[in-house]
């Protein structure tokens, strides 16, 4: 193993590892302070970007971060590294990687054809020498495009999951969260449930619920209710309606051991859905969330910081061509991410190593009630990773999740960032609101509240 | 199909206060352009500053204590000097200060109770004391401890308090994150001869959402806690070897 060094202000800093160093090279952030891995000064992390910036993008795949041997991450990682399609950038340092990410040789296709020679180590360590401002520069180049019944991540589209969400899976409540994000436009990305318990029998009923109302309003949308992988494969083999199956997923062998997954179930499970062919423009079938500190919460980070770690988790979801993937980036606590600088950083991040690594990367723009952040920081990362290009943001009725305790982006916050930004919906889906009348003469949402639409029956019927 | 059913504008206007019936999600909220009219906007920050100010307010260890009517109690602060480390650092939420735990008195108890104030000090204020009087009148027979007043604590500080006294079982009650819809909802948690730093959550066994009325009373939670202490000792174990078998038992995964 090589050591790394650099001089700053006459002192000279090293640093032992890759790991080290990328953990100093990362800007202040709750979790790697807790995890003790973060720069004893603000001197200490410049050194490390000092020398980051000089590291071989060879260096990542020559010392792994986590060991080969113990790690099935490490293992899928390097075993499906594409060499050919690394070899444009393989000369280059990180630096260089950073100012050629950023000049306009590195534009859409080029970057497609670079992404599976990308290891989540070298977006990682890019990342942490990019300002936000970088981070949304390079990130609006990239164009991952997935599809199902809905088209996600074409050019001057945003998507939102709908998601309606009840403290006891009441179907009259969902239905009627539902019917309100309908109203607001949202759910072009997917209808999705966090489901308050995991029995199938609840999970199945929530599914046939949502299965229902797109059959009867002909939605072109997919719907997912967020059960473990095992719960799902148990449905989808009696043959309950599932559009995507869904799972938690992080960047290390153990932190996945802590969500009850391996890459074995994934790999069931993706089989299986694929199977079922539910889809109508494509067959991408698999939904994916993330987030940093998840791995560290599960005490299974081997010493890597959590945006690098988080950066694994998306080696893992590309296996799989995901239709969505997700980082809940605000939810799991100031213990991880402080404050609404952090959160938004930490957003940007996410975002960007996962679109360069051909995700189709959405955000659960996000915040707890313990955490320094507010409505405010949520309108400020929505605005930035819409210019960013994110594919999808995740919506709540009035931004307040009443299942999860938290609050995240509401309908009208992304009616905001359409109409700010000129995004529009799907356009499977655009259509269809079309059709049903939700659409006026400029292509935006009409405000239908206080009068009758269509689709009221849905609240009608359930509200009975 | 739009035009058909124009003319059921009249009932789309009793349409949501029917839906509210089901669920407390923020649904019809109307719009202003993209935007919330200002009235919910104004209800959502109404909602947020009251968990923001659960979450900030300082412990008033003084006050819980006139509430424990003539119950000794002794004060102890966490390894987390002030509310910004608390929130960055939970592991020192989880250890006792040094010098504090060098003044708590040993003995021979069977349960020490530990008000913690967690992440909403004012659940704790609010529900704390109350609930520890109505367990500890079930409790005949049983030595307890003097009740310990826990500033800038987790639920897993009451391990290094239960091992520093000698105490045989725990009871945790501490303030659970505030949500929107609750910033006063007290959790108790209840561990069998904690071990700090080995005993897990796993290991526990937990009451959340006291909060009357709206949720668990005072006596429904002194009545679970005591009937799973009785058989936490009978079987000398807590945690998911242990069942609440007397109902609805929430065990909470919002764990500290």
């Amino acid at each position: 193993m090589s050591t790394y060094t650099s001089t700053l202000g006459g002192r000279t800093y090293t640093f032992g590892t890759l790991a080290r160093l990328l953990a100093a090279a990362g800007p202040e952030r709750s979790g790697d302070r807790l995890a003790g891995l973060a720069a004893e000064s603000a001197q200490e992390r410049v050194a490390a970007r000092w020398a980051l910036a000089e590291v071989p993008l060879a260096a990542f795949l020559a010392e792994p971060l986590i060991p080969y041997e113990t790690d099935d991450v490490t293992r899928l990682i390097l075993d499906t590294h594409d060499a050919a399609a690394f070899a444009p950038v393989s000369g280059m340092t990180v630096g260089g990687f950073r100012e050629w990410l950023l000049s306009e040789a590195a534009d859409a296709e080029t970057l497609a054809a670079v992404s599976p020679g990308l290891t989540p180590e070298v977006v990682a360590a890019v990342s942490k020498l990019m300002g936000n401002a970088d981070l949304v520069a390079v990130a609006r180049k990239v164009r991952v495009v997935t599809a199902f019944r809905s088209t996600i991540g074409l050019p001057g589209r945003l998507a939102t999951r709908l998601q309606p969400n009840h403290p006891t899976d009441d179907p009259a409540g969902v239905a009627a969260a539902l019917l309100d994000g309908l109203l607001l436009g949202s759910g072009d990305a997917v209808l999705g449930i966090n489901p308050a318990t995991d029995s199938p029998k609840a999970v199945r009923d929530l599914l046939e619920l949502l299965d229902g109302v797109i059959q009867r309003y002909a939605i072109p949308t997919q719907s997912c209710v967020l059960s473990h992988v095992t719960t799902s494969v148990d449905l989808m083999a009696r043959g309950a309606p599932v559009d995507l199956v869904f799972q938690s997923i992080a960047g290390t062998q153990a932190a996945n051991a802590s969500f009850g997954v391996t890459l074995g179930l994934l790999d069931e499970a993706y089989e299986a859905a694929r199977e079922l062919d539910r889809g109508t423009v494509g067959k991408n079938v698999m939904y994916f969330e993330t987030g940093q500190g998840s791995a560290l919460s599960a005490n299974a980070h081997h010493g890597v910081d959590q945006q690098t770690v988080e950066a694994r988790a998306y080696a893992v979801a590309r296996r799989y061509q995901p239709l969505l993937v997700n980082t809940v980036v605000g939810f799991i606590g100031p213990e991880y991410l402080y404050d609404g600088r952090q959160i938004l950083r930490a957003a940007l991040e996410d975002h960007l190593c996962g679109k360069l690594l051909g995700l189709p990367m959405g955000l659960d723009i996000c915040y707890t009630n313990h955490a320094d952040a507010d409505d405010d920081d949520i309108a400020t990362m929505l605005t930035m990773l819409g210019v960013a290009g994110a594919s999808f943001v995740i919506c709540t009725p009035g931004g307040d999740d009443i299942m999860l305790n938290y609050q995240s982006a509401s309908y009208h916050d992304a009616l905001y960032l359409r109409e700010v930004l000129g995004l529009r919906p799907a356009p499977e889906f655009e259509a269809w609101l079309e059709s049903i009348g939700l659409l006026d003469e400029r292509g935006s949402i009409r405000d239908v509240s206080g009068t009758a639409h269509p689709l009221t029956a849905i609240g009608k019927e359930l509200a009975a | 199909m739009t035009n058909r059913h124009m003319d059921e504008r009249a009932d789309d206007l009793t349409l949501w206060p029917a839906m509210r019936r089901h669920t407390q999600a923020r649904i019809g909220l109307g719009r202003a352009g993209s935007a919330l009219p200002t009235r919910h906007r104004l209800e959502l920050q109404t909602a947020h500053a009251a968990a923001r100010d659960a979450v900030h307010s300082p412990f008033d260890a003084a006050a819980v204590a006139a509430g424990l009517a003539g119950l000794p109690t002794v004060r102890v602060r966490s390894a987390a000097p002030d509310r910004l480390t608390y929130l960055q650092r939970p592991d020192l939420g989880r250890r006792l200060d040094a010098t504090d735990r060098a003044h708590l008195p040993v003995g021979e108890w069977d349960v020490v109770f530990v008000i913690a104030d967690g992440l909403s000090s004012r659940a704790v204020h609010e529900h704390a004391a109350a609930v520890v009087r109505a367990t500890a009148a079930r409790l005949t027979g049983w030595t307890i401890a003097p009740v310990v007043l826990a500033e800038q604590a987790r639920v897993a500080l009451g391990d290094d308090i239960a091992a520093a006294m000698g105490a045989a079982t725990v009871v945790v009650l501490v303030g659970e994150r505030p949500g929107m819809s609750a910033a006063d909802s007290l959790g108790a948690y209840l561990t069998y001869r904690p071990v700090p730093g080995v005993t897990t959550d796993a290991d526990r066994n937990c009451l959340s959402n006291i909060r009357p009325p709206l949720g668990l009373t005072y006596e429904g939670a002194a009545g679970k806690l005591a009937a799973l202490m009785g058989r936490a000792r009978e079987l000398g174990v807590t945690g998911v070897g242990l069942k609440d078998e007397s109902g609805d038992g929430d065990v909470s995964e919002r764990l500290l």
